[in-house]
């Protein structure tokens, strides 16, 4: 039996073979392993990564056992990089899990070209200092790069990267390529050879949706000077006119046409989303561009040229009420435009590859196919590096979140996240960290914390004492459930940035495990 | 208590929460030694399902100061539960899920009881359920999760003004996943709506009409279900198909070829047969761990104070981005399940039998095949058979005489009802008044059913 198959069936339903050989091709390096770092790394190796690699210098005490599950009491004493990469290869041994004693900051420090070897890098609990320095090699290594801290009922996720591409965002809900606005001859042709009209009723309420709105629009249009509806009044007169065409009250199909006849009054064209990226300057490409801007450069030529305005055809049809054989035809219409769009996009792509002095085929015709297919779906994801968001945060920015009650316990939290790193280097010890003095240690992270806000020119505000309270309260604790939160958002957004599908998350995720009131911070 | 601090303790991090008065917490929060202890030692946790979010609850409530859980699940673990049932091997496959994942987290972490229960959630007695402080539902079905709410719903009691009485609430916490979409909730009954009151949030799965199926198929689904929906059982007359029978899976996927290939239509795959006919959900660890854990840190908010709680609905979506949100939803005053109970009124003459009949024809319960218990005590019992025996005999009885002739008392009542098109087991609270009997004021039964 195909057995990793069957294992990884749940999965491969949603990122496909692909996606799937995306995971197990990519190598994972994890720094720290805590609880955070290792349930991020857990969810990760079920799902099959290729290799692991446990950063840790530390040795398992009797407090971790309270939270981590990868240690046990024999792992008391032992390297806890050790005990964890142990766990962790029990899980699937189709992993490579290998450990390395020694703390991540001296590694930073030291060996700052170690890290160009992995696909992707987790930094778990790591210090403001360390963070930007990560950042900084990461990015010159074009290592993506993902920060996770769980502190008390609060901690972050922050993604960091120069720039990331998606062509299969999978969105949820996206609006179909039917071209119901601006059918291409083929598919009027075909709309024409069909009687709206005919007398059989049961062949009359299995028309498909498509044939009838691109029919009626054809005929509005005529009678509209080429327009389509547009003011309100025209498009219920429009809708009004589907409705007298019914012979019955159960004819599913022209139900779906009144439904769907929105998309006869869409705008043509393709959306803002599409054209920011159209816009880009990447998409003016040279022998260092990537294969997605050079197939962004192809669509933008296809676009302005072919496409009349038009991304290529997406080529598949949602389930419609209709025969067997109208909706087989059909399908066969749209499938056979989106080939010829690939045809001609694919020769633009090699014109450009050879423009810009690389081999013309070096792009696959599946690539290319994806990505048309996927043409109104693009991404471009792109992250500021941790040095330029700490040292000048976007102020306007900040200063909203500050005073937005919505944003106030999540901004709060993030400006406390980074007090207490400044805290632990003036006084050695997190706020809290320790038993006894908690109103001197309260007195002083409140100090602190206000001075960094003015740092970041936020003069005259604050924090609420009940968070600055209930900070030192949290003494820098790891708490299990809180950690397993923080390792699986994580987690899923490694899962997102190694297979190149769906949409990472932007900004910096802010936990409060205090009422669930997460908020995404673009600073 | 500098001593007992300066000892390394597993507690470690966790103490820094239940040890320390806080400023964003619950009413109920005292801090100290005693709490932690109180939580190790007294609370109760029951799991309800030891699949992808079991396996993580026990995991986190076991890391979270809890020491006495249950976990109950009916399944047996099969290769497909490994990319995210993290407590299960490749050599587990074919071991009750309840009893594997139960032993491998008592094995890690010390201190830990776990008792295991390998059997369906309506073979416990309603008892069993009462005996724990919260229950924690990690479930993929939504019957499954109706019949847990209706029965911590039954536990609670209304004072005589119609007022939900505290020492009654019978809390949940309840997480669903599904691909990267998630939902984490809160549930007293009582306090926030229960699982019926906003059951339209799970509306129930659409079905292809069956004429789509026989004549004018137009995708790979439309195929695959008419070979496993029609064709099945015109060749198989009177054998079930089962979806855990790989030949009965190829046969119908040999069947839903054939007759894609005479339509034309492209697209089925066995991987797509079997999403289809057993209507698999797809599922991720990443998902199930955020959902779970966002449910253990709200069993241990709610049973220790130590923070306020999510009120009451949390939903993730890491499709596009990252969205968290939460939603406080209202009760719906008229929810059978988590109201004063249906009221009913009756004459003293009418015999227990007669009451089960009318149970039946009531328009708000159409409840059939009912059992009847009255504070604890078994009036009539369809099963086991030796119950049946036993509780016969009061049929012929009136039912005020049974209740111990008071006015006004609540029932409960189990039975099956048909909830879109498939028979589901329920628990029903009544309240049942009998006519012309001191003590009944009109007030009691204005507004009844
Ligand atoms: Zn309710």
């Amino acid at each position: 039996m195909a057995e990793p198959k069957t294992k990884y069936d749940r999965q491969l339903r949603i990122w496909g073979e692909q996606g799937q050989a995306a995971l197990e091709k990519a190598s994972i390096c994890l720094l720290n392993c805590g609880p955070t770092g290792s349930e991020t790394l857990k969810n990760l190796v079920l799902g099959g990564v290729g290799s692991i690699t446990v950063i840790d210098g530390s040795k398992v005490e009797v407090g971790d056992l309270g939270n981590n599950f990868m240690v046990d009491e024999s792992s008391v004493g032992q390297s806890k990089a050790q005990c964890v990469c142990s766990f962790l290869q029990e899980l699937n041994d189709a992993v490579k899990a290998k450990f390395i004693e020694e703390y991540p900051e001296a590694l930073i420090e030291t060996n700052p070209s170690f890290f160009s070897q992995f696909t992707l890098v987790v930094a778990t609990q790591l210090g403001e200092d360390s963070m930007v320095k990560l950042d900084t090699i990461c990015r010159q290594a074009n290592v993506m790069l993902i920060f996770a801290r769980s502190y008390g009922l609060t901690g972050f996720v922050r993604i960091s990267l120069k720039e990331h591409t998606v062509v299969e965002s999978k969105p949820d809900h996206f609006l179909d390529d039917l071209r119901l606005n601006n059918p291409w001859p083929e598919l009027k042709r075909f709309a024409e050879s069909i009687d709206l009209d005919v007398q059989d009723p049961v062949v009359h309420k299995h028309t498909p949706y498509v044939v009838i709105l691109v029919k009626v629009a054809e005929q509005w249009a005529k009678s509209h000077g080429g327009s389509l509806p547009s003011t309100r009044d025209e498009k219920k007169e429009f809708k009004d006119l589907l409705k007298a065409r019914m012979i019955s009250m159960d004819e599913d199909n022209y139900k779906e046409a009144i439904e769907a006849s929105f998309k006869v009054f869409a705008r043509r064209g393709i959306g803002p989303d599409l054209q920011q990226i159209l816009n880009d300057s990447s998409a003016e490409v040279d022998s260092n561009s990537s294969d997605f801007w050079v197939m962004v450069a192809a669509l933008k030529e296809f676009i302005a040229n072919e496409g009349g305005g038009e991304a290529p055809l997406e080529g598949s049809i949602p389930d419609m009420t209709s025969s067997t054989e109208l909706y087989v035809n059909l399908q066969n219409i749209y499938q056979a435009k989106a080939e010829a769009d690939v045809l001609v996009i694919e020769q633009r792509v090699r014109n450009i590859l050879k423009k810009i002095g690389k081999d013309p085929n070096s792009i696959s015709q599946t690539t290319l196919k994806g990505f048309c297919r996927n043409a109104r779906k693009l991404k471009v994801c792109r992250y500021r590096s941790i040095e330029d968001e700490f040292n000048s945060p976007i102020l306007p920015e900040l200063q909203k979140y500050l005073t937005d009650e919505d944003y106030s316990v999540a901004v709060g939290f993030y400006i406390l996240l980074r007090a207490v790193d400044r805290f632990a280097a003036n006084y050695n010890s997190f706020p809290g960290q320790f038993d006894g003095g908690m109103d001197e240690e309260i007195s002083r992270l409140k100090t602190t914390a206000v001075g960094l806000l003015s740092d970041l020119g936020c003069n005259g505000l604050t924090l609420t004492e009940d968070l600055i309270n209930e900070m030192c309260r949290f003494g820098a604790s790891e708490l299990h459930a809180v950690a397993a939160f923080i390792g699986g958002i994580a987690s899923q957004e490694v899962i997102k940035l190694i297979t190149s599908q769906f949409l990472p998350m932007s900004g910096t995720f802010i936990f409060s495990g205090i009422d669930h009131k997460s908020q995404l911070l673009s600073l | 208590m500098a001593d007992a601090e300066a000892q390394p303790s597993q507690s470690r991090d966790l103490d820094k929460l239940l040890l320390r008065p806080g400023h964003l917490v619950g009413a109920n929060f005292e801090p100290g030694q005693d709490l932690r202890d109180d939580l190790a030692q007294y609370a109760k946790v029951l799991v309800v399902g030891a699949g992808g979010l079991g396996c993580e609850l026990l995991k986190d409530l076991a890391l979270s100061g809890f020491k006495n859980l249950e976990v109950i699940d009916m399944d047996r673990i099969e290769v497909t539960n490994l990319n995210r049932q993290f407590l299960f091997r490749l050599e587990d496959v074919g071991k009750p899920k309840a009893e594997v994942a139960a032993k491998r987290v008592m094995e890690r972490v010390s201190g830990v009881s776990i008792k295991p229960h390998y059997c369906r959630i309506e073979d416990k007695e309603i008892d069993f359920y009462s005996d724990f402080n919260i229950i924690v539902l990690g479930l993929d079905s939504i019957e499954a999760r109706s019949y847990i709410n209706s029965v911590a719903c039954s536990f609670l009691e209304y004072d005589s003004d119609d007022n939900p009485r505290e020492e009654t609430f019978k809390p949940m916490v309840d997480g669903g996943t599904e691909g990267f979409k998630g939902h984490a909730r809160v549930i007293v009954p009582g306090v926030t709506p229960c699982f019926e009151c906003t059951i339209w949030l799970f509306p129930p799965q659409v079905k292809f009409p069956l004429c789509t199926l026989a004549e004018t198929p137009r995708t790979a689904a439309h195929c695959i279900e008419y070979a496993h929906l029609i064709k099945w059982d015109e060749v198989h007359s009177g054998k079930s198909f089962d979806p855990d029978d790989p030949k009965h899976m190829k046969w119908v996927y040999d069947e839903a070829v054939k007759r894609a290939e005479l339509f034309g239509i492209p697209g089925v795959t066995y991987s797509l047969t079997q999403g289809v006919v057993k209507n698999i959900i797809p599922a991720i660890a990443s998902t199930n761990a955020i959902i779970s854990a966002a449910c253990a840190l709200e069993t241990l908010k709610i049973t220790s104070g130590c923070s306020k709680t999510l009120s009451n609905y949390l939903t993730y979506n890491g499709v596009e981005g990252l969205h968290t949100k939460v939603t406080e939803f209202v009760r719906d005053k008229d929810c059978l399940v988590c109201g004063p109970g249906v009221l009913i009124e009756l004459e003293t003459s009418v015999t227990l039998q007669k009451f089960i009949d009318l149970l039946e024809e009531h328009p708000k319960l159409l409840l059939s095949k009912a059992s009847v218990t009255h504070q604890g005590n078994n009036l009539y019992m369809q099963a086991p058979p030796v119950l049946e025996e036993m509780t016969r005999s009061n049929l012929s009885l009136p039912l005020f005489e049974l209740m111990g002739k008071t006015a006004k008392s609540a029932l409960h009542v189990t039975g099956t009802t048909t909830k879109n098109d498939k028979k589901t087991s329920v628990l029903r609270k009544l309240r049942v008044v009998f006519k012309g009997v001191d003590g009944v004021t009109d007030m009691d039964t204005a507004g009844g059913a």
